[in-house]
């Protein structure tokens, strides 16, 4: 070469060295990992496609939708090639589920979505990718990697090609917290639960006698009257709510629901016109095994993680309990300074009762027809 | 009651709930699609098939195949790709370079030609403390190596070398002395304080220079314009600027020098003509971008919403190769003074070319902290750069500092 030449194109260079342009070759990898199971999204630039196995058939420089799909096959096949999932020794195949397109600040990437399952649950991932390592160097691929511990990603080059991610186990006591503040939570918003409890509470500090209702003299009476009946509750709902999380028992929602506020409706009704009392701890209990087939429909709601199934249904069920117990605590005391009063006897407790049997009626109405009254 | 279903706490369900595909898109892009038939068109390849170009890398890629370790045929196809490169402004041809190179990259003493052609691609990537190596290794097994000072030149200017720059000049002039060596000299004149020696000196051997290509031209032209403006003559610099645009050739470089001028002489509106068709650099669509928010045209906000995804990509990417652009866009487009500030004091531990040492000065300038830029400064001191503008932005930290 000529001297000059050489010259030429180096001197050009001493202000071009840093001019760059263009965003270099990248692909988008998402992971996540479930237990065994492995999903997948794989955005790979049409453009490095098209150089790798081409695409562009009819050679106008246009690669269309038709060229593409014609070439599914090609590009799953070559791209999956050049990814390799590892976990405890073995292999987690992949395979391509569905094709799609999407159009990145660069251009028109393919998008391939695909699937695979591990031996057993994966707790380090070791991913290998080398997809254009042998015809772009430059090439990284972008991962995204989800897992219950986390979210991770991670950079892959030629020089970093195979990487191991630690997939720790979410800990039980995590775990455990998290559904138990959904169980607490769910207490806190769930106001049928809240005003059931109520209805069989209102009477605690009171006794009936005589046709009426009175206030009781001592403290302790009341106070075993209301442990019996939020533990007979507890008790019949943990019940239910396990059966029908395990999927021993399951009952159409409509029904539950329905069930639920009729509860609601017959035990405000019961301190209105008393036909049980003395024994509300059994009516606690024979309801309770209603609403813990509610709660179990939200904890399906959150998902259940299979491998600790355990740890969430006692998390949820004990987030539950607190839940109520921060509402008797603070009940009790009140409604036992002022059970003589007038204002709760007929104020609190009967106009109370009244209220609730007519909100969890409407309730009932709206579960029982499928239909929208007071329920935002 | 179990119909009110709220917000999901905790980790456990966060994981579940990102089983959702839709959620794992990772940059911001519009949801995947199913094109609505076969005819769409998804992507323009920018080299069709048929150009001879392209017939003529797939053969010699073709030849490669057979014989990975034929390194004339290698080195040609590096050639060829790296010229892509530049021309196009897409590294994805240096990767393809590299991928010519693959048997030679690793060693430790590759032939000469390979050794020479592997530190050119790595500069490109900013690697340039291992293109000096092998560019040191270059030259002292060839001191005759012209194209090997040439780029040594090159990184020690970029990195403001100075009197390595002048060492690797003077080697050129002793191999031969033309355009080239004195174009070496002039550029490293031109930026350290004495640019009327160095347009004198290169508008002279530019006269006397017979054949010369459109790109050499280009070159010429866009460094005469620069040291015009040094010298403080606006209006030479923009007779250079225009018949370096007049040239047959697109040269990304003079776009953006000759866009940067327009738009420090508050000519924001005859920026949008000469770079309304190239969307796809980055670098010029920043000064595109900045010329619409000047005239708050329609299209800036688009414009700024595809460069902040190429820069969050290139975040992602790892890639520290658009810090000035993405300080200048910070700066400039955003407002986010404290941002561009720190990506222009870490583009300045890399590279400190007077674009780079501007940049530096301007975010220090609007965050009020002259310390920050003590590196440029201590640049503009050293190098004796005469830009005019340059120097203001300096005394205005300086002023802070008392």
């Amino acid at each position: 070469m000529r001297a000059t030449q050489a010259l030429a194109a180096a001197v050009l260079a001493l202000a071009t060295a840093t001019a760059f342009a263009h965003k270099p070759s990248d692909s988008y990898l998402a992971i996540s990992v479930e237990g065994t199971e492995v999903k997948g999204q794989w955005d790979i630039a049409l453009r490095d496609l098209d150089f790798a196995i081409g695409l562009d058939d009819n050679g106008d420089g246009d690669i269309t939708c038709g060229e593409v799909k014609a070439h599914r096959n090609d590009i799953g096949a070559y791209s999956l090639a050049r990814l390799k999932l590892r976990s405890g020794g073995a292999d987690c195949p992949l395979h391509a589920t569905e094709f799609l397109a999407d159009d990145h600040s660069d251009g028109a990437y393919s998008v391939m979505l695909f699937e695979g399952a591990c031996t057993a649950e994966a707790t380090t991932l070791e991913i290998s990718y080398s997809l254009f390592a042998d015809i772009d160097p430059q090439h990284k691929g972008l991962l995204r990697l989800e897992h219950g511990s986390g979210t991770r990603t991670g950079i892959f080059s030629p020089e970093r090609a195979t990487q191991t991610f630690e997939l720790e186990k979410i800990s039980a006591l995590t775990q455990f917290l998290d559904y138990a503040r959904e169980g607490v939570w769910h207490i806190w918003i769930g106001f049928d639960h809240i005003l059931f409890l109520l209805s069989l509470l209102l009477p605690a500090v009171l006794a009936f006698g005589g046709g009426r209702w009175q206030a009781v003299e001592r403290f302790a009476p009341a106070f075993w009257d209301v442990f019996k009946i939020v533990t007979s509750f507890t008790v019949a709902h943990s019940i239910t709510l396990s059966l029908a999380a395990l999927g021993v028992i399951s009952l159409p929602s409509r029904l539950v629901e329905s069930a639920i506020a009729t509860s609601v409706v017959l035990a405000a009704l019961n301190n209105v016109f008393p036909l049980v009392h003395g024994r509300r701890w059994m009516v606690a209990f024979f309801f309770g095994l209603v609403h813990g087939f509610g709660f179990a429909s939200v904890l399906r709601d959150l998902g259940l993680p299979q491998n600790a199934l355990l740890i969430a249904l006692v998390g949820f069920n004990l987030g539950v309990e607190g839940g109520q117990l921060a509402i008797v605590s603070t009940f009790l005391p009140i409604a036992y300074a002022l059970r003589a009063s007038w204002f709760y006897r007929r104020l609190v407790f009967l106009g109370g009762s009244l209220a609730i049997t007519v909100v969890a009626g409407i309730w009932l109405v709206e579960r029982a027809f499928n239909m929208k009254i007071i329920t935002p | 009651m179990s119909t009110i279903r709220t917000s999901i706490i905790g980790t456990v369900t966060d994981g579940l709930a990102a089983l959702a595909l839709a959620s794992l898109a990772l940059v911001a892009s519009a949801a995947p699609y199913v094109p609505k038939d076969d005819s769409v068109v998804l992507e323009h390849l920018p080299v069709r098939p048929s150009d001879p170009v392209a017939r003529e890398l797939r053969q010699l890629r073709a030849q490669l195949a057979e014989n990975p370790r034929n390194r004339q045929v290698a080195i040609r196809i590096a050639e060829r790709y790296f010229a892509l490169a530049n021309s196009e402004g897409d590294p994805r041809y240096v990767g393809y370079a590299e991928a010519g190179l693959r048997p030679w990259w690793d060693e430790p003493a590759p032939p000469l030609d390979a050794l020479v052609m592997r530190a050119i691609l790595k500069q490109y990537s900013h690697d340039f403390p291992g293109a000096v190596q092998d560019l040191v290794a270059a030259t002292r097994e060839d001191p005759e190596n012209a194209r090997a000072w040439s780029w040594r030149a090159a990184i020690d200017m970029v990195q403001a070398n100075y009197e390595q720059a002048r060492k690797d000049c003077l080697a050129l002039k002793d191999i031969e002395n033309n355009l080239f060596a004195v174009g070496c000299i002039a550029y490293l004149d031109g930026t350290t304080g004495k640019a009327a020696a160095a347009y004198r000196a290169l508008s002279d051997a530019f006269a006397r220079a017979s054949e010369t290509s459109p790109e050499v031209k280009v070159w010429v032209l866009t460094r005469l314009a620069e040291m015009s403006l040094r010298m403080g003559n606006v209006k030479q610099a923009e007779e250079h600027f225009r018949a370096a645009y007049f040239e047959p050739i697109n040269d990304q470089f003079l776009l953006g020098a000759y866009s940067d001028f327009l738009l420090d002489q508050g000519r924001a509106d005859e920026v949008i003509p000469l770079l309304v068709d190239w969307f796809k650099s980055d670098i010029l669509l920043l000064r595109l971008a900045i010329a619409e928010q000047t005239l708050k045209a329609p299209k800036a906000a688009e414009h700024i919403g595809a460069l902040r995804s190429r820069f969050e990509a290139a975040a992602l990417r790892g890639d520290k190769l658009h810090q000035q652009e993405e300080a200048r866009f910070d700066l400039v487009l955003l407002g986010n003074r404290e941002k561009a500030l720190a990506l222009a004091q870490d583009n300045w531990t890399l590279q400190r070319e007077p674009r780079d040492a501007r940049i530096l000065l301007e975010a220090a300038l609007a965050m009020k902290d002259p310390a920050a830029a003590q590196g440029a400064l201590d640049w503009l001191e050293r190098s004796g750069h005469e830009d005019p503008g340059l120097r203001q932005t300096a005394e205005k930290l300086k002023a802070l500092k008392r």
